[in-house]
């Protein structure tokens, strides 16, 4: 059976969760064929509020490891559990923590989540998670003026001109229709084979990766770059 | 056809669009050379610099020719000549009363208790429901139902809101958050309008500000007049939702007349008498359903007369006992 697959991404605290559950609770029925994997660093207590709302999670915890580099390493066996559970739709939610890479895959639905309070430039600063998404939420702006979430969506578009912008308010669920509408239309996979990364992840191969702790030249071994100043 | 926008050099496109910069900077880009074009500069990049931002010549290429696109697609002023809701279903599934029509210029008030689904109306009009939401309710613009086109081009950017709980988050001060504001919206004479909202806005408040003040800095009132000047005149969403703004501080005819003389749909969803009676027509919503559309009629405009002057003897009252006066005999206030 083949299962739909979003990649849903966003800085920490941007109402990731909140989005998903809501999304899932305007479909009808989605909520017993659907599970949420929750990708992150050290702790996750995410997974405790998707089960309060029925709906059927796991956490994935990178630990020391990169979390994306983790992400990717993990989908595959996400797929085969999805598919043991007779999921029609697999999301997976991760915390963008650096900036610097994106879980979002070539074909698969990508979906990056950011918050109107949290600054003009976050579209900007945010890089690829927004740049390759093919929709972006705006979660809290029923919180801000009309004109910043206008502003707001311009520098969205800026970055990334093709994708929709959804206004979605995380707590009363408004808006999260629509992207419910953009899950079901996704593209559905019969195997995770033949998925590709849309944006190669960082070289990061020095001594601090392998657990060095100390500052200093002499300790640097492998890929390093200084600052220019 | 007018000349493909990345023929032109860098320079004059920072010129024209000076949200090119913000591109730049998303790339890291730095310029040295502004006669170059576009193409000629990236022909001119290291290969260290496509691994650094992960991409290649073709891909940034092609991101820019899309950014450019964006923002001739944005200049597009959406202007309708009307707007109808056709009824749908109720939250019980029975059939609706009534359609609604909206056209620019006229306020249309939203009447109902809270909860009864003013919010779910107005998603419907944001979103050009087509049969595909919980209601069931069709949009149609300028008599007809939009084609994805329209859709894609107009979605999410119909309404403008205005409601009790915004307010202003950003770190900037009036003037320059209006001038962004007017920029990304590609306005040419930026200046004039900035000028205009400003003046507006303390006029609607009563209590002026400096252009300079930043926006987080002012008052309730301040800074309701000021999103209203600033939809009015700077926001391109054809329909304006105000939503129970009765306790704000500005003075809500002078900010209606405002709204309709820039022809926006004004809907107001509001429980304040002398508001629903400024409206044209207000529609009731009873049960998440259009019950029935009221035209405010000349005893209801006769009414509002008497009703003003009662809000006027009100709003004396209340402003002689906040500047500390004492009443010594009945008439002494009005």
């Amino acid at each position: 059976m083949a299962i739909k697959l979003i990649t849903v991404s966003g800085p920490p605290s941007s109402g990731k969760t909140s989005v998903i559950i809501k999304m899932i609770e305007s479909l009808p029925h989605l909520k017993d064929r659907c599970g949420v994997i929750k990708f992150d660093c050290l702790s996750a207590l995410d997974e405790e509020q998707y089960t309060k709302n029925g709906i059927v999670a796991q956490t994935g915890l990178a630990g020391n490891l990169c979390p994306d580099h983790y992400f990717v390493s993990n989908i595959e066996a996400c797929f085969v559990w999805a598919r043991e559970k007779n999921f029609e739709v697999l999301v997976t939610e991760s915390a963008g923590l650096c900036n610097r890479c994106a879980p979002h895959l070539k074909e698969v639905l990508a979906v990056c989540i950011l918050d109107n309070l949290s600054g003009i430039n976050t579209p900007l600063k945010t890089g690829p998670m927004v740049k390759m998404a093919d929709v972006v939420v705006v979660t809290k702006s029923d919180l801000v003026s009309q004109a910043e979430r206008e502003v707001f969506r311009f520098k969205i578009q800026q970055v990334n001109s093709k994708c929709k912008v959804l206004f979605i308010n995380g707590i009363t669920g408004q808006g999260a229709d629509r992207l419910a509408k953009l899950v079901v239309n996704a593209n559905d996979f019969e195997t995770s084979e033949n998925l590709k990364l849309r944006f190669s992840m960082p070289a990061a191969l020095c001594s601090y990766c392998l657990g060095e702790t100390r500052v200093g030249e002499d300790f640097q071994i492998g890929l390093n770059r200084k600052i220019k100043l | 056809m007018e000349q493909k926008r990345t023929d032109q050099s860098i320079g004059i496109l920072l010129d024209k669009f000076p949200m090119v910069s913000d591109f730049l900077a998303s790339f890291n880009l730095k310029l040295e050379d502004d006669s170059l074009t576009f193409v000629e500069i990236v022909t001119g990049l290291p290969s260290s610099f496509f691994e650094d931002q992960a991409t290649d010549a073709q891909q940034l290429l092609e991101l820019f020719d899309e950014f450019m696109i964006g923002l001739n697609e944005t200049q597009i002023v959406q202007s309708i000549e009307s707007l109808e809701v056709l009824a749908g279903i109720d939250k019980s599934g029975k059939p609706e009363k009534c359609s609604i029509k909206l056209i620019p210029g006229e306020i249309t008030c939203i009447v109902g208790p809270t909860g009864s689904g003013k919010s779910r109306l107005l998603a419907d009009i944001e979103w050009l429901a087509n049969k595909d939401t919980p209601t069931g309710r069709t949009v149609l613009i300028n008599g007809d139902s939009p084609d994805d086109s329209r859709i894609a081009q107009m979605g999410g950017k119909l309404i403008a809101q205005i409601t009790q709980n915004m307010n202003f988050v950003l770190d900037m001060s009036v003037i320059e958050f209006l001038r962004m504001h007017a920029q990304s919206h590609f306005m040419m004479n930026v200046d004039e309008v900035v000028e205009e909202v400003i003046k507006l806005a303390n006029d609607l408040s009563g209590e002026p500000f400096q252009p300079e003040t930043p926006v987080t800095f002012l008052s309730g009132g301040q800074s309701r007049a000021l999103m209203i000047a600033d939809v009015a005149c700077i926001g391109q969403a054809p329909i304006v939702l105000i939503d129970e703004i009765e306790n704000a501080g500005v003075n809500k005819k002078k900010s209606l007349d405002l709204l309709v003389k820039k022809d926006k749909i004004v809907l107001m969803a509001t429980h304040d008498p002398l508001l629903i009676l400024l409206a044209d027509k207000r529609v009731v919503i009873k049960n998440g359903g259009m019950h029935k559309v009221i035209e405010t009629n000349p005893v209801e405009r006769e009414f509002y007369s008497e009703l003003e002057q009662l809000d006027n003897k009100l709003q004396l009252t209340k402003d002689y006992f906040r500047y500390g006066n004492e009443l010594k005999a009945i008439g002494e206030i009005y």
